[in-house]
């Protein structure tokens, strides 16, 4: 036997090396590097984005932590770089502010549903108090017209336009349900969006990404997406604003109703709550025996909005016999 | 201590709104400066004798036959006192003031009183804590017209537009 006629691998020196070490350049190898090299300048181009800060937005804004990081430093410069774009673009002064859940307290919210007319004041409300858009009306609550005898809130209708209420129909306004066991927190992938101590769920709209997995998630539609910056004539601006709730909001950022939390954490009934000319809302401590949303929930009969889907809702929904 | 026990439970006051006294009647004349000229409703009533057979408006003759009633089998001197038409009074006559006209409408609407003390009943403003600020609350006649009680129908004005205000793109 010649060894010219040996196979290809028992060719060469040492046998204890590994092949590849020991192969020359072949048309195999040529391909691995070239595909790496074509690998390194994909995932360059792909990542290029974070070389550079995309126009509108500043540098502090980019750099800027995620709220729970923050410190009073931090934070104190950030309001005050918010409250400064605003004087700058629509020369208002406001006041933005964090405030924090009030210790022991757990937030409830109820509608009478014997009451409630759908004349949709509190939406209206809702848009003002929370400086949305007013192209859109854009408004964290939806008054849905339902037939008697339903309870399923996809068969609602919101554009019905006549005097109300209609005798074969009631009204029921659907806004964040401030779930304990909230869909919305579970799927976001940022973690921009969390449960607070009072049980608010809130949205940090500078570290929201704006995928939407949080709309998709939520069974109530209660998710709203900014798919441009809100425009508000200066002189409408609600210059009382909250870091975590009504802050005039960046295009691109999803944002949901907070239970007014820069009112209510002061102590104040929630916008929506005094635009109602029917009464029907009722909002509380659920952590009080004696407060009022306590008294519903013992004495009325009481519902939750989809509750085999397990969300724990802190929104309740009641009539009157 | 009892001073921080005093701080701890100090709360602020609720409200409730009252009418402003008893009603004027307008006369529908005006006087030289061009001020419409009312008039209190013993203007007339000291000197008319009250008539229980009048129950609604519709049995009246000359004044108030125009006003709207719908209230239940109620008639006027159910409510409005025939010793003083500047008050009202109770089942039981005894007299009481427009002002207090809660304690008036609570003798038949039981439920919705037993509603309003626990805030599940009337619109309210202000603070939902009261030991960080005062509430006001409407009184029954803020909202319900004494005459014809039954909330009115009302017309939506404010629609939002968004994507579930637009009626379905497809018929499947």
């Amino acid at each position: 036997m010649n060894a010219d006629e040996l196979p290809p691998k028992q060719k060469g020196s040492g046998a204890g090396l590994l092949p590849i070490l020991n192969q020359p350049g072949s048309r195999r190898t040529a391909m691995k590097a070239a595909g790496v090299a074509l690998g390194l300048t994909a995932f360059g181009k792909a990542i290029s984005p974070l070389w550079s800060i995309p126009e509108n937005v500043s540098v502090d804004e980019f750099l800027q932590q995620h709220y729970k990081e923050l410190s009073d430093d931090d934070k104190k410069k950030i309001f005050a770089r918010l409250e400064s774009e605003t004087k700058e673009e629509l020369g208002v002064d406001v006041t933005i502010s964090d405030p924090p859940p009030i210790p022991g307290v757990h937030f409830g919210y109820a509608i009478n549903l014997s009451k409630c007319n759908g004349n949709g004041k509190c939406m209206e409300a809702c848009n003002k108090e929370n400086n949305h858009d007013r192209g859109t009306d854009q408004s964290y609550i939806r008054v849905l017209e339902m037939s008697k005898g339903s309870m399923d809130m996809e068969e609602g209708n919101t554009t019905y336009d006549h005097t109300v209420p209609q005798d074969d129909k009631f009204y029921m306004p659907v806004q964040c349900q401030q779930c304990d066991n909230p869909p919305c927190v579970t799927v976001c992938p940022v973690e921009a969006t969390w449960k607070e101590a009072d049980g608010i769920v809130v949205v940090d709209y500078n570290w929201c990404i704006g995928c939407r997995y949080c709309e998709a998630a939520c069974p109530y539609h209660a998710r709203r997406f900014n798919w441009q910056a809100p425009e508000i004539p200066p002189q409408e601006v609600n210059p009382n604003q909250g870091y975590l709730s009504n802050r005039i909001r960046p295009q691109g950022t999803m944002e949901k109703c907070h239970f007014c939390l820069h009112r209510t954490r002061e102590g104040r009934l929630p916008a929506c709550l005094e635009a109602c000319p029917t009464g029907a809302r009722v909002f509380g401590d659920l952590n009080d025996p004696d407060s009022d949303i306590n008294w519903v929930l013992k004495n009325k009969r009481v519902y939750v909005l989809k509750e085999e889907l397990g969300t724990r809702p802190s929104f309740f929904y009641f009539f009157d016999s | 201590m009892a001073e921080d026990g005093d701080t701890h439970e100090k709360k602020f006051a609720v409200t409730i709104r009252r009418p402003a006294g008893p009603p004027r009647v307008d006369t529908g004349l005006t006087d030289l400066q061009g001020n419409r000229v009312t008039v209190a409703c013993s203007t007339c009533h000291s000197t008319r004798k009250p008539d229980f057979e009048n129950k609604s408006p519709a049995d009246l003759k000359e004044f108030h036959s125009e006003l709207k009633f719908s209230h239940g089998n109620v008639s006027c001197l159910s409510c409005h006192n025939d010793k003083n038409y500047d008050s009202l009074k109770l089942a039981d006559g005894r007299q009481i003031e427009f002002t207090e006209v809660m304690t008036l409408c609570a003798q038949c609407h039981g439920p919705q009183k037993v509603a309003y003390d626990h805030g599940a009943h009337g619109g309210m403003a202000g603070h939902w804590d009261l030991t960080r600020g005062e509430r006001i609350r409407n009184n029954c006649v803020d909202c319900h017209q004494a005459h014809a009680p039954q909330f009115p129908l009302m017309r939506p004005t404010f629609k939002p537009k968004d994507r579930f205000l637009e009626p379905s793109r497809t018929d499947h």
